[in-house]
């Protein structure tokens, strides 16, 4: 890491370095403390914002039943980051091992969902997995079942919405540390008499790993935070963080509290953070 | 025509920041403008243009898919916008914190061709500064090749014979009020006794949902995957006519009633012209046409006997006299709203 007082840079690099902070403090820093001041006012009788500081919307974070919501909230997210990696790994890698050509269209067939908004994507699942929907009526079709599953409104229809949503940000930083990782390495494995499967074991998996870190990430939190998935896949059956968030925002008007639920949320992300950092990073430090 | 946008952009901004000038009127000869905030259903392209054809005016319009939406947009100050569209208990506390300004009925003249249950609101008693626009009511939307007897009670929603066929709006006073009322309790109840009793029987329903859904369930009604849906009118009159075997209910212990309202903001520096705009819209042909387009019950008593039958006797869109004195209007519960909020996050754990 280069490491210097910023007064002794050269001027571009001084200027981007305040560019940088500005933005920092603009886009980041001033939003944050405004959430943050709300978090300690009053709701209003009609719902409004009264600056009448309290402490009141942290105490009620203590609530058992937020617990649940919290904790339910990370299980989805932990699942969803799992079953990312899983699913992205063998992905990643072999878009990381192909020919120049067909990287450019693998590529752009993991990138081409992004052109279309995420809540017409998330719909589009709804048509998937309704009673009448494509996947029951290929599966009635093919004679595997006779009665349509009930697949829409499950836990199952929000985990496959989150995964899908989220994939390529684990994917994406993967390919990036796979492809960094010299295809001769492997062959020195394999000269070395390491099985396929001990190759990956020893070389690839450990090599790949700043991409794992990077792409969960890019999905854990995201997906801890979500709403509209769980929302639309889950029937509104079971209420996960983001959703109760969103709750007390636009249909409690309770900004306040609200607010403080964020900063609880992000409470638990910076420690679960601190956490894996210190059984992931802390030992391989060099 | 960049150039024309470029010159709404400054001329919003502007208005934006400083309450004097006006964002209709950027000092040329421009026609003046009317900034209209409606939910997003409503704004029927063809009805707007023949106002700003007749009146050499031009209609901007914004939409909204909540009250809270309408609300906050509000709260933030100089929005800019003229008419807003605010439901029953959004116009009762928009009314009570400022946010409208009085009406001139002498402006509009039609205010007095309201439906008689309309005239006399809790929220605005005499349409001081909200006009009933468009109305309607919660019930039971339901299949009736599955569902063979009328339902009649909200009771029909906890039968177990229709497990996983019943879904609920995913809305926290709807969902309470129902239970509440079929406990015999008002839908505005406040005391945390009685709103832990509706839960307790929310609870017990929960595992016979589906799914609580504001958005999907006449789709859900259209295609059989739910055969009773606690639903608006509105969408299960739009349903019918992809599946005739849809039917809508309302229950004995009565329900919600609902009505959007007109209203001018304020801080709107085209009162009169706003004004104009709301009589325009309750005028019976304007009136007639927005009921047959979007099929909600029109607030100008001289809508109905025009609608085509279908429309007219369809208790979706006009429910039947008789039970207009069941129906409650939704107020805002103030202090209590934590409590219902507590309830709703109770039931969304189970």
């Amino acid at each position: 890491m280069i490491h210097l007082p910023s007064h002794s840079l050269p001027l571009p690099l001084k200027c981007s370095f305040w560019a940088a902070a500005l933005l920092l403090i603009v886009f980041f820093l001033f939003p944050l403390l405004v959430v943050f001041g709300v978090s300690l006012a009053s709701r209003g009788l009609y719902g409004g914002v009264e600056w009448v500081g309290t402490l009141e919307n942290y105490r009620r974070l203590a609530d058992p039943l937020l617990g649940m919501i919290f904790l339910r909230s990370i299980l989805f997210a932990s699942m969803t980051t799992l079953v990312c990696a899983l699913v992205g790994f063998p992905l990643a890698y072999a878009v990381a091992r192909v020919s120049q050509r067909w990287q450019l269209v693998f590529l752009t067939l993991v990138m081409i969902p992004f052109w279309t908004n995420f809540l017409v994507r998330t719909y589009a699942w709804i048509l998937i997995l309704r009673a009448d929907g494509v996947f029951n009526s290929l599966l009635i079709q093919l004679g595997v079942q006779s009665e349509p599953l009930s697949l829409l409104f499950t836990d199952f229809a929000v985990g496959i919405g989150l995964v899908y949503g989220y994939l390529p940000f684990m994917v994406l930083p993967l390919i990036v540390a796979i492809e960094r990782i010299p295809p001769q390495l492997e062959e020195a494995a394999y000269d070395l008499y390491a099985s396929m499967g001990g190759m990956f074991r020893h070389v690839i998996l450990p090599l790949s790993k700043p991409g794992f870190i990077a792409g969960g990430v890019l999905v854990f939190i995201p997906s801890l935070g979500a709403f509209i998935t769980p929302y639309l896949l889950g029937g509104g059956q079971k209420m996960l963080i983001g959703t109760l968030i969103q709750q007390e925002f636009l249909i409690s008007r309770d900004w306040p509290f609200g607010s403080a639920l964020s900063f609880g949320l992000m409470g638990i992300v910076l420690m679960l953070g601190f956490v894996v950092s210190r059984t992931f990073l802390g030992r391989s430090a060099r | 025509m960049w150039r024309s946008s470029l010159v709404l952009c400054c001329t919003l901004l502007l208005g934006g920041c400083s309450d004097s000038s006006s964002p209709s009127q950027p000092g040329t000869a421009d026609p003046p403008t009317l900034y209209y905030y409606t939910w997003s259903d409503y704004a029927d392209p063809e009805i707007i243009a023949e106002f700003e054809t007749s009146r050499g005016v031009r209609v901007v319009v914004d939409t909204f898919s909540s009250n809270e939406e309408l609300l906050a947009k509000v709260q933030t100050g100089m929005t800019g916008y003229d008419v807003v569209v605010p439901s029953d208990f959004m116009a009762g506390i928009m009314g009570r914190l400022g946010f409208l300004a009085e009406l001139d009925h002498n402006r509009i003249p039609h205010v007095q061709d309201l439906e008689s249950h309309l005239t006399e609101l809790p929220f605005d008693p005499n349409q001081r500064f909200a006009i009933p626009y468009l109305w309607g009511t919660v019930g039971i939307g339901y299949n009736a090749e599955v569902i063979t007897d009328v339902p009649t009670s909200w009771d029909v929603l906890w039968d177990s014979q229709y497990s996983g066929r019943i879904s609920m709006l995913n809305d926290q006073r709807e969902v309470l009020g129902l239970a509440l009322r079929a406990l015999g309790h008002s839908l505005n109840s406040r005391d945390p006794h009685i709103i832990r009793q509706a839960k307790d029987r929310l609870i017990v329903q929960k595992p016979l949902v589906k799914a609580y859904t504001s958005e999907q369930f006449d789709q859900l009604l259209v295609s059989g995957e739910v055969v009773l849906a606690h639903a608006w009118g509105g969408p299960v009159a739009r349903a019918m006519r992809e599946q005739p075997s849809i039917r809508y209910a309302i229950p004995q212990e009565g329900g919600t009633i609902w009505t959007d309202c007109l209203a001018v903001l304020s801080s709107s520096h085209n009162k009169e012209l706003a004004m104009d705009f709301i009589n325009y819209l309750l005028h019976e042909p304007v009136a007639l046409l927005t009921s047959q387009r979007l099929l909600f019950a029109s607030a100008n008593r001289h809508v109905r006997s025009q609608l085509p039958p279908e429309i007219r006797d369809n208790i979706a869109v006009y429910p039947p006299d008789e039970i207009l004195s069941r129906m409650e209007w939704m107020e805002d519960v103030q202090e209590a709203t934590r409590e219902y909020d507590r309830a709703w996050i109770e039931l969304k754990v189970h």
